[in-house]
């Protein structure tokens, strides 16, 4: 008795084993491409912009230097993306959302120096974009400016600060509004951001999170978001369905870029990594950014593109809170500002 | 003896003692067999019963429950699968991401599934049939990947092996990649799953005793021969059963892979991953046609897992009777 069930044993083991094979042979990944590897770490809405630009560039690199460049992308909230970064994800350049966070590299992981955003033009920043709302069609809540958002029965969608670059320039530009209607009173611009996350029903990890929950799933009635990624939904994505509301003051977003020496270095990827990021200053580069909803900074593509932007006032992060990091410490920071509201709100 | 007639004496006292219970409810014997005491608390259950309207009434509102948050989302994964015709749905599979991911979660099941075997075999064995010091500990343990956030998991491997943590700068001065790289989603998964052929075997094993081994043993048979020929086929099922569910297991996680993965498109992004990343880009009928597969799976673990745990109760049933029998 024990003697069949032993063979029967056998066999069932034998085709696990062998399933277990085919699997395997089917798993076996394709061996790697030849070429120059570049790894980008990206922020959220980005994604759309690098796909179309990393193609540009491949081209331009086969057709000046004569090698192949296979760029990869990993995109996420910029917050966390940095904290990949500083944990050992393996990025040649960094494309995030806000200063403060490639600050952190090069702080917490000592992977680039101090002074990288002196090393590109304008201050390492080739595109800016700004802060914008997105409402349902027809705008059924009439939201036309911040003040608006405040409106009983209104339901708001942003991000998480923490977690998403996004969403910490969505507070702050709401901050500096109050600030600016209320000369300069920060008791009543906290109460102002206060009040705005206590009608936030979802806090998404990223930016594009946020996006998806506002556009695909329908919850909230605006989204404060990037003006690139809001019209990337209204013009595109989700064309007819929602409608842009510039708010009448806005912030400056300006998303840098930077070159992680010590691991571009350890690829020998320096060189590539560097001409990555100069080529997003050039003029193809500035009209791939223009065509995917970012500002270009160059003024033939800005001059391109100047219908898609809505003219609103625009004040810079420097302007109103001194800088990021003055700001990360003041608002962001562990115990700062935005966690009292979050503590508030519970 | 064989387990049949076993089963079959063991069945047949049970109409008269069924009725002899429910008149007084309560009243068994200290060491009545299994069967027989389902039976009696079935018709206890008959005798006490609610009112008809009122079962189906709760009959409804299950079968409402599972409708609404089973197989409402399931078809939803399919319509929009199917939203744009069969073509569409099968061209998504043409992307060469979607494509790799596929073949990373195989891999990733390939080398997750065989090991936590191994595991959960050797540590069912060592708990079920041996008496040590600090047994109860190793059992607890053994459970812990159940009991933290696969969020920790994923975590734990960050804070052991990133570049920050325990292990990095080691790591980083001879080259290895584990997080943010396939092995630490490998490692990750494994982590993940490890209970799972364990806490199958070990009350099966539990339930079947040592006294088979030990026989085999006096028989002279070595230890391994004793694990092939005794041990083996009576495990089978629930062994078969774990790996099951090991494998459904590994290739559906999503929170501990995404925390190591660095999500980096064509070389880390596992199935799963793949669907958040396709669905956050606004190629919904890719994401859900990527899902439809993981929804597949789920299905066929199920299939399997229906039939397979039938042959589970079965040997269990066929243990207690070798027992009852001798």
């Amino acid at each position: 008795m024990k003697t069949l069930t032993g063979k029967k044993n056998l066999k069932i083991l034998g085709l696990a084993s062998a399933l277990g094979l085919a699997l395997f042979g089917l798993a076996t990944l394709p061996a790697a491409a030849g070429g120059i590897k570049l790894l980008n770490v990206s922020y959220d809405p980005t994604r759309e912009l690098y796909e179309d630009y990393n193609k540009a560039f491949s081209a331009h690199w086969k057709a000046t230097v004569g090698q192949d460049v296979t760029v990869s992308q990993s995109h996420g909230g910029s917050g966390k993306q940095a904290r990949s970064v500083i944990d050992g994800l393996d990025a040649d350049v960094v494309t995030l959302a806000l200063a403060y966070d490639i600050d952190a590299i090069a702080e917490k992981g000592q992977l680039l120096p101090k002074n990288w955003q002196t090393l590109l033009p304008h201050n390492s920043t080739p595109y800016t974009s700004t802060v914008v709302f997105l409402v349902r069609k027809g705008n059924p809540k009439g939201i036309k400016d911040w003040d608006d958002l405040l409106k009983p029965g209104v339901s708001i969608i942003t991000a998480n600060p923490k977690t998403s670059g996004g969403a910490r320039w969505n507070y702050l530009a709401a901050w500096g509004y109050a600030l600016k209607k209320n000369n300069g009173d920060s008791a009543k611009a906290y109460r102002f951001v206060s009040d705005i996350y206590k009608k936030v029903p979802v806090l998404d990890a990223g930016a594009r999170g946020s996006t998806t929950t506002f556009v695909q799933r329908r919850i909230g009635d605006v989204l404060i978001a990037w003006e690139n990624e809001a019209l990337l939904a209204s013009d595109k994505e989700a064309k007819g369905k929602v409608e842009l509301v510039v708010p009448s003051l806005s912030i400056l977003a300006e998303p840098p870029v930077a070159v992680v020496d010590r691991v571009a270095a350890k690829h020998g990827n320096a060189k590539v990594a560097k001409a990555y990021l100069e080529y997003l200053y050039s003029e193809e580069g500035q009209d791939i950014v223009g065509r995917n909803y970012f500002r270009p900074r160059d003024e033939k593509a800005a001059a391109k593109y100047a219908s898609r932007f809505p003219k609103t006032n625009l004040f810079t992060i420097d302007e109103v809170f001194g800088g990021w990091q003055k700001a990360q410490k003041t608002h962001f920071a562990d115990k700062g500002v935005y966690d009292q509201i979050q503590k508030e709100g519970k | 003896m064989s387990p049949k007639t076993a089963s079959d004496l063991s069945a047949a006292p049970l109409s008269p003692k069924g009725k002899l219970s429910a008149d007084t409810p309560g009243s068994a014997p200290a060491g009545t067999p299994n069967a027989p005491m389902m039976r009696r608390l079935d018709t206890k259950q008959a005798a006490t019963s609610e009112p008809r309207w009122f079962q189906r009434i709760l009959i409804g509102v299950a079968l409402l429950y599972l409708f609404l948050l089973l197989f409402v989302p399931l078809i939803t994964v399919f319509v929009g699968a199917l939203e744009k015709g069969v073509a569409a749905y099968l061209g998504s599979f043409g992307d060469p991401d979607t494509l790799f991911s596929i073949r990373l979660t195989l891999l990733i099941a390939a080398i997750a599934v065989p090991l936590n075997l191994t595991f959960g075999v050797a540590a069912s064995w060592a708990i079920a049939k041996f008496d040590f010091w600090g047994k109860n500990v190793l059992t607890s343990l053994i459970d812990l990947p159940f009991a933290v956030s696969p969020v920790v998991s994923g975590l734990i491997y960050v804070l052991l092996f990133g570049k920050q943590g325990w292990l990095g700068p080691w790591l980083d001065l001879h080259d290895i990649k584990i997080i943010f790289a396939v092995p630490g989603i490998v490692l990750a998964t494994i982590f993940i799953t490890f209970p799972m052929v364990a806490r199958e075997l070990i009350p099966l094993m539990e339930e079947q005793g040592k006294e088979e081994e030990e026989a085999a043993r006096t028989l002279g048979a070595s230890g391994w021969q004793t694990f092939w020929h005794v041990t083996l086929p009576n495990i089978k099922w629930g062994l078969l059963y774990g790996v099951i569910l090991t494998n459904a297991r590994a290739m559906g996680e999503f929170g501990a892979v995404s925390v190591v993965s660095g999500h980096i498109r064509g070389m880390t992004t596992t199935l799963p991953l793949q669907v958040e990343i396709l669905y956050n880009e606004y190629n919904y009928v890719q994401a859900f046609s990527a899902a439809s597969l993981l929804c597949f799976l789920a299905l066929l673990t199920l299939a399997a897992k229906a039939i397979v745990e039938k042959r589970v109760a079965r040997s269990r049933k066929d243990a207690a009777a070798s027992i009852g029998g001798g």
